[in-house]
């Protein structure tokens, strides 16, 4: 109970618990599975009961009582305040300009958060096939705030996405304001190494890193000559109930973690 | 009119050698039946279209049936990858399958361009990427009244949707709850619908509750009665997904070998989808079949 020793958080833990941090009671946020929904379901455990969340297979205001296996799971039909079509979730939910917080993942992120899930390689011939944009274009281009949630590494964090699947800050030297897209995009990335934020012209810059990293670390891990602020903030590490809460209620099957 | 008949008889009617086909469902509904019964049929030369090609796309291209592929997201959902599209799309491979990539709103603005008999449809997405660079039939067009620049993509018309739903008549009025994907956008935006029902319910009830009719009999041409015939995807209300077969694929799917081994035993290997369940391990369905939750009824009067 209260003695037992809890070993420390892992890399997901962490992810999934800062990312958490971002969402604010009430937000409409357009849920992924994996981390972000473990994300998502642990501020609603926590700090935001009210975060109201959409999925694209169409359940919105979805409450699953069990961990999605994927987003389109019978569990987040149960319990909903409605399930729609896919078209509707697109054009009424997505492009109308009602999701405040989106979430992406991706195979490749550059520094403009421009994000990668098509192909390794040439479009034409690629060295991997990647699934594919799904709703992530749409979601970058239409979200009024946009979390990124990956994993640090040389090969993920690369000086030019082999292919931008989804528009970050700048794309081929234009601003979102110059190519009219309605949505704010990334504000963060999310890594399991530190914290991403972006500047005002768009460029992320490090501005978090958890207990222990230095960076000189993360930028061993990233592909490009990394931005670095000024005064480093500490990123919150989760605390045993949010682990217990992790392990034990929201992944006890540890799907994601 | 009465449309019943065998998944034989409706796919050897509706589905030629070169079709354009769609096998809709998000994770949910998806027939696996009718996939497996094009399989055997030795169907080749289709233009395979959904949203989100999952396993039975994987397997319509490892034996063969698909030149081309339509698609905005293509993986096992929660799972992986899809080894059968990625043998036939990376570098390495020597027999290419043909790609026509969207994003899933705009491969759904193809379809309800179809849907509402219109030449095209605009949306407000791909500023900047490159999904619009590597796809020619993404175009923009300018808002007459606002001046705005907009994406647009041309209607797609398939020759067949397989639309799987938890109850028809026997005319095809076809019911759906739960998550609703795609399906009424493509058996509209279709030339021939093929609805495969989990239930055939007469007439009356459909009456009773006509808001659950997602697509009506007048567009359908075949009614086919196919219990089960979505496992390993769920069907709401009457089984769960069948979620260690789609983590077990994995394995299977990965070497060419134990993938047309499982295709002989499994849709070769058998005459229809009585055989496919017959071969599942005994006691897999009742643990896979639902837990009842009933709503209460909704009252009609006036």
């Amino acid at each position: 109970m209260a003695t037992e020793t809890l070993t420390g958080p892992t890399a997901s833990e962490r992810m999934a618990h800062r990312a958490a941090q971002e969402l604010r009671d009430g937000d409409v946020t357009f849920v992924g599975i994996g981390l972000p929904n473990l994300a998502c379901n642990l501020a609603r455990a926590t700090h935001a009961p009210r975060l109201f969340m959409i999925y694209e297979s169409g359940a919105v205001g979805a409450i699953p009582e069990r961990l999605p296996v994927s987003i389109g799971d019978p569990s987040l039909v149960t319990d909903s305040l409605a399930v729609v079509g896919q078209a509707d979730i697109f054009q009424c939910m997505l492009q109308r300009g009602l999701i405040e917080v989106g979430f992406l993942g991706g195979a490749q992120v550059d520094r403009w958060g421009n994000i990668n899930t098509t192909v390794i390689g040439d479009y034409a011939n690629p060295r991997i096939r990647l699934p594919g944009s799904g709703g992530a274009c749409e979601i970058a281009v239409h979200a009024r705030r946009l979390l990124i949630v990956m994993r640090m590494s040389k090969r993920t964090f690369v000086e030019t996405c082999d292919f931008v699947t989804s528009p970050g800050h700048r794309v081929n030297g234009r601003s979102r304001q110059e190519l009219g897209m309605p949505g704010g995009g990334p504000t963060r990335i999310i890594t399991d190494l530190g914290v991403l934020d972006f500047d005002t012209t768009g460029e992320a810059v490090l501005a978090e890193v958890y207990p222990g990293v230095t960076p000189e670390q993360v930028q061993q891990a990233c592909g490009w000559s990394l931005r670095i602020a000024p005064t480093l903030r500490a990123a919150p590490e989760p605390d045993a109930s949010v682990l217990r809460l992790l392990r034990e209620k929201l992944d006890p099957k540890r799907l994601y973690l | 009119m009465n449309k019943l008949c065998s998944m034989r008889e409706a796919i050897s009617a509706s589905v030629k050698h070169g079709s354009s086909l769609v096998i809709d469902g998000f994770t949910h509904l998806i027939c696996f039946a009718a996939g497996h019964e094009i399989i055997r049929q030795g169907i080749k030369g289709l233009t395979a279209i959904r949203l989100t090609p999952d396993l039975v796309y994987d397997q319509l291209i490892e034996a063969g049936a698909v030149r081309k592929l339509v698609f905005s997201w293509a993986g096992n959902p929660g799972v992986g990858s899809l080894h059968a599209l990625r043998r036939r799309s990376e570098a390495s491979s020597s027999e290419r399958l043909e790609l026509e990539e969207y994003s899933h709103f705009g491969l759904l603005s193809r379809l309800l361009a179809a849907s509402a008999g219109l030449p095209f449809w605009p949306l407000s997405n791909y500023q900047g990427g490159d999904i619009a660079r590597v796809n020619p039939s993404i175009k923009t067009v300018r808002c007459p009244y606002t001046g705005r620049e907009l994406a647009t993509v041309p209607a797609l018309h398939p020759d067949v949707a397989i639309i799987h739903c938890q109850r028809a008549d026997a005319e095809g009025n076809a019911q759906v709850w739960g998550l609703l994907g795609s399906q009424k956008e493509v058996a509209f935006a279709a030339r021939k619908v093929v609805v495969v029902a989990e239930e055939i319910v007469p007439t009356e009830l459909i009456r009773e509750d006509p808001n659950r009719t997602l697509v009506p009999g007048i567009i359908v041409s075949h009614v086919v009665h196919e219990p089960w015939g979505c496992h390993p995807s769920f069907v709401q209300g009457f089984h769960d997904r069948d979620n260690d077969f789609y983590v077990k694929w994995e394995d299977i799917s990965r070497q060419p070998e134990t993938y047309r081994a499982w295709l002989e035993e499994f849709v070769y290997g058998v005459k229809d989808r009585q055989g496919y369940l017959s071969r599942l391990e005994t006691g897999l369905l009742d643990k896979l079949r639902a837990k009842a939750r009933v709503c209460a009824g909704v009252d009609y009067g006036y």
